[in-house]
């Protein structure tokens, strides 16, 4: 078994082994040394030192950008999961019609991004037109109509694994609790909850990476407008690397200072919610 | 060992199935058409490398289809093959970018004037010896290097100002307080004022929604205020000052852009409020559909009003007036910001192929009928003699102005220091316009903005 799995491994792995390379890790080695450099095209670039990231911080679009996706990151996790989970007790209580809300529920999450925004977009201009305003008015504006979207794509996706963590729950460990006279408050919090925890950590993993780099609804709903005060950081690089001349590297050391951040956020998280996490 | 071979074909095939999909995945931001002419001429250009081959990356997606079809028409008489890929409006840098950085990189391409010119200047082959330089009328449509090299060749004329509902004008001055008499008495900005305030007041009767089409500022539409009407304040003050570009702008004549502005948000179509989301469409439609007497635009919009309420003969240009002393004699807004460069980095045989295609392009009958007639452009070049003059409406008007011997205000935004200025002004403009920032915030972009992006592009 274990020689066959040697002989055999370059034809099961090797292939995609070779497009992990070509697709990720090429490109990312290929960004990093880029992060030193000056250039127009990738393929024609001078090496110039640190020098960008010490540019990035005059860049002051960069600063709000991170404050303004840190903001939304904090309030889409907290809105996303809470939901999700209100939603996913709702459906495992038996109720009539459970399949059809959860089938109704996920779909949001079957539509692209780009979409998403643009529908979005339409139907928030279409209400806020009766108070003489616009989306792109103000960045409140945008921030509200961005965890809007978020939830409404999100909440299912990630109501499927929390229903898939409370199904798990053994009747009996319920049962006990009733029987020791807890109340359902308390179940939730001492029984259903602890149980619920791997689900938790990869919920908030997920909705966590998921609206640190959010691009595609926040180019499709705001574009960064007005004066890219609603510009989340993944379109802020973007918009630098290629909508500034001389800047293509900066915006290529920003991606790497991006990629660090959200490593590290994504990691304490881990740490700190698996700790919670109990065995059954 | 049979089974090694075996095994290590079934490796290759599917890996290579995946290089494949990967290459043919990279097209993105072309037409179905154009990618598929593209990925043949990248399988030929490996067998014939002796026959150069052009790709022309276009600016224009007005006339994408237009390029097309002449480059079919290159190909079928001389065999050279010729892809024309055209880039999405707005996305024209980018794309250049990612395409420039591949193997088979266009060969042809476009920057927009001096900034533009100055982060591709190294990709530029110096076209002093061309055919196509030396059809060129004058110096003025050439960029040049440090040295004198002619980098780029502008090869479109062209003309904005405000065009103007001629039948509906025509109405209003017919109303007893109307301010005018005829259109001809539009000479200033005050009249234009005072016309615009007088639409606006007696919009019912005129069976109009506002004077003026939204001033959108949508990334659609807000070129036509952050850079094309903001090309008239620096053009005053460049007139004052007696330069051609400057490093530091003083911002003079803000208070006459501040007043078109207003005159523009203020007798519209909408309220101020909504214009964020207003885009270049929006405005469009609202002229053609006959609900705007006024709307800022050049030549190149003539293909998306014609067709519709509006007939030929009623469409009209008037210059922007901005309430500068001698504006009288003030033309329309007429120049370049197109022009066409040729890859230096790419083989010997394709700079070839490119510049015998620019040649027959803009000299050949099929090339000049195909330039002048189906995609109306007025070109810079001695070769469009009078029977490939192009016509519209919109270009009459712009004849007309010089006929007149009105002076033709030239284009000073491709002087504007980068594409980052620009935004930073219409940004503020939009703030501005909302009530949710000042016009300070505006000079601020306008004057402090440009010297520290200028710095910043250095």
């Amino acid at each position: 078994m274990e020689k066959s799995i040697k002989k055999y491994f370059p034809i099961f792995a090797l292939p995609t082994l070779i497009a992990f390379a070509i697709g990720f890790i090429v490109p990312f080695i290929m960004g990093i040394y880029l992060s030193f450099c000056e250039f127009t095209t990738v393929t024609d670039a001078k090496f110039v030192g640190v020098k960008n990231y010490f540019r990035i911080f005059q860049d002051e679009t960069f600063v709000h950008a991170l404050w303004y996706t840190a903001l939304f990151t904090i309030a889409s996790v907290i809105t996303i999961n809470v939901l999700a989970f209100l939603v996913a007790m709702l459906l495992t209580k038996g109720i009539k019609g459970t399949n059809i809300f959860r089938t109704v529920f996920f779909m949001p999450n079957l539509i692209g991004g780009i979409i998403l925004g643009y529908i979005w977009q339409l139907i928030i201009n279409g209400i806020l037109l009766q108070f003489d305003r616009t989306l792109t008015y103000n960045s409140a504006y945008g921030f509200a109509g961005l965890l809007i979207l978020m939830n409404w794509q999100q909440i299912g996706y990630m109501m499927i694994i929390y229903i898939a963590g409370i199904q798990n729950i053994p009747g009996e460990l319920i049962e006990a609790a009733k029987m020791d006279g807890a109340n359902s408050w308390q179940i939730l919090k001492k029984v259903t909850l602890p149980m619920v925890m791997p689900a938790i950590t990869i919920c908030t993993f997920l909705t966590l990476t998921n609206s640190f780099k959010l691009f595609d609804q926040n180019l499709a709903l705001t574009a960064g407008e007005p004066s890219n005060m609603s510009e989340m950081l993944a379109l802020n690089i973007y918009n630098t690397f290629y909508g500034r001349v001389g800047w293509e590297g900066v915006g290529q050391a920003k991606a790497v200072v991006f990629f660090i951040l959200v490593a590290l956020i994504a990691l304490i998280q881990i740490r700190l919610t698996r700790t919670k996490e109990v065995q059954q | 060992m049979r089974k090694k071979l075996l095994a290590l074909l079934l490796v290759l095939t599917t890996t290579s199935a995946l290089l494949a999909g990967c290459g043919s995945k990279e097209e993105t931001t072309t037409t179905e058409d154009t990618s598929k002419a593209q990925e043949e001429v990248a399988d030929e250009g490996k067998t014939e490398a002796t026959d150069g081959s052009v790709y022309y990356l276009n600016f224009k997606p007005e006339q994408a289809e237009q390029w097309e079809g002449l480059a079919k028409k290159y190909t079928e008489q001389t065999g050279v093959e010729v892809t024309v890929v055209t880039a999405a409006s707005g996305t024209y840098e980018s794309t250049l970018k990612s395409e420039m950085a591949k193997t088979e990189a266009p060969t042809l391409f476009q920057v927009n004037g001096p900034v533009g010119l100055a982060s591709w200047k190294d990709y530029c082959y110096d076209l002093k010896d061309s055919k196509l330089y030396s059809y060129l009328k004058s110096d003025d449509f050439a960029l040049k290097g440090d040295a004198g090299e002619v980098m780029g060749i502008a090869y479109v004329i062209e003309t904005y100002g405000i065009i103007y509902n001629k039948a509906l004008l025509a109405k209003y001055c017919e109303l007893p307080d109307a301010a005018v008499k005829s259109a001809d008495e539009i000479k200033n900005f005050a009249t234009l004022k005072a016309v615009a305030e007088g639409i606006q007041a007696h919009k019912k009767d005129l069976g109009v929604e506002g004077a003026f089409a939204s001033t959108g500022m949508d990334s659609s539409s807000d070129w036509r205020f952050k850079t094309h009407l903001a090309n008239l304040p620096i053009y005053y003050e460049y007139q004052q000052d007696g330069i051609g570009s400057t490093e530091a702008i003083k911002g003079t004549f803000l208070d006459n852009y501040k007043q078109i502005f207003d005159l523009y948000i203020n007798n519209s179509t909408c309220s101020p409020n909504l214009l964020s989301s207003k885009t270049g469409e929006d405005a469009a439609s609202e002229f053609a559909l006959g609900e705007a007497v006024f709307y800022q635009n050049g030549t190149w919009a003539y293909g998306d009003i014609a067709g519709n309420d509006v007939a030929d003969e009623d469409i009209g240009m008037l210059p922007i007036y901005i309430g500068v002393d001698g504006e009288e004699n003030q033309g329309l807004c007429t120049g370049s910001e197109n022009y066409w460069c040729v890859n230096k980095n790419a083989s010997k045989e394709d700079i070839q192929a490119t510049l015998d295609f620019l040649d027959w392009a803009v000299s050949s009958d099929e090339g000049r009928d195909c330039i002048a007639n189906e995609m109306g452009f007025v070109t810079p070049f001695t070769t469009f003699t009078d029977e490939y003059l192009a016509a519209n409406p919109l270009l009459s008007a712009a004849n007309e102005y010089i006929a007149a011997g009105k002076t033709a205000v030239s284009w000073t935004f491709t002087t504007m220091p980068s594409e980052n200025w620009k935004n930073g002004v219409g940004s503020a403009l939009l703030e501005y316009a909302q009530g949710t920032g000042d016009w300070s915030a505006v000079k601020t972009a306008f004057v402090d903005g440009w010297a520290k992006e200028y710095a910043a592009s250095k």
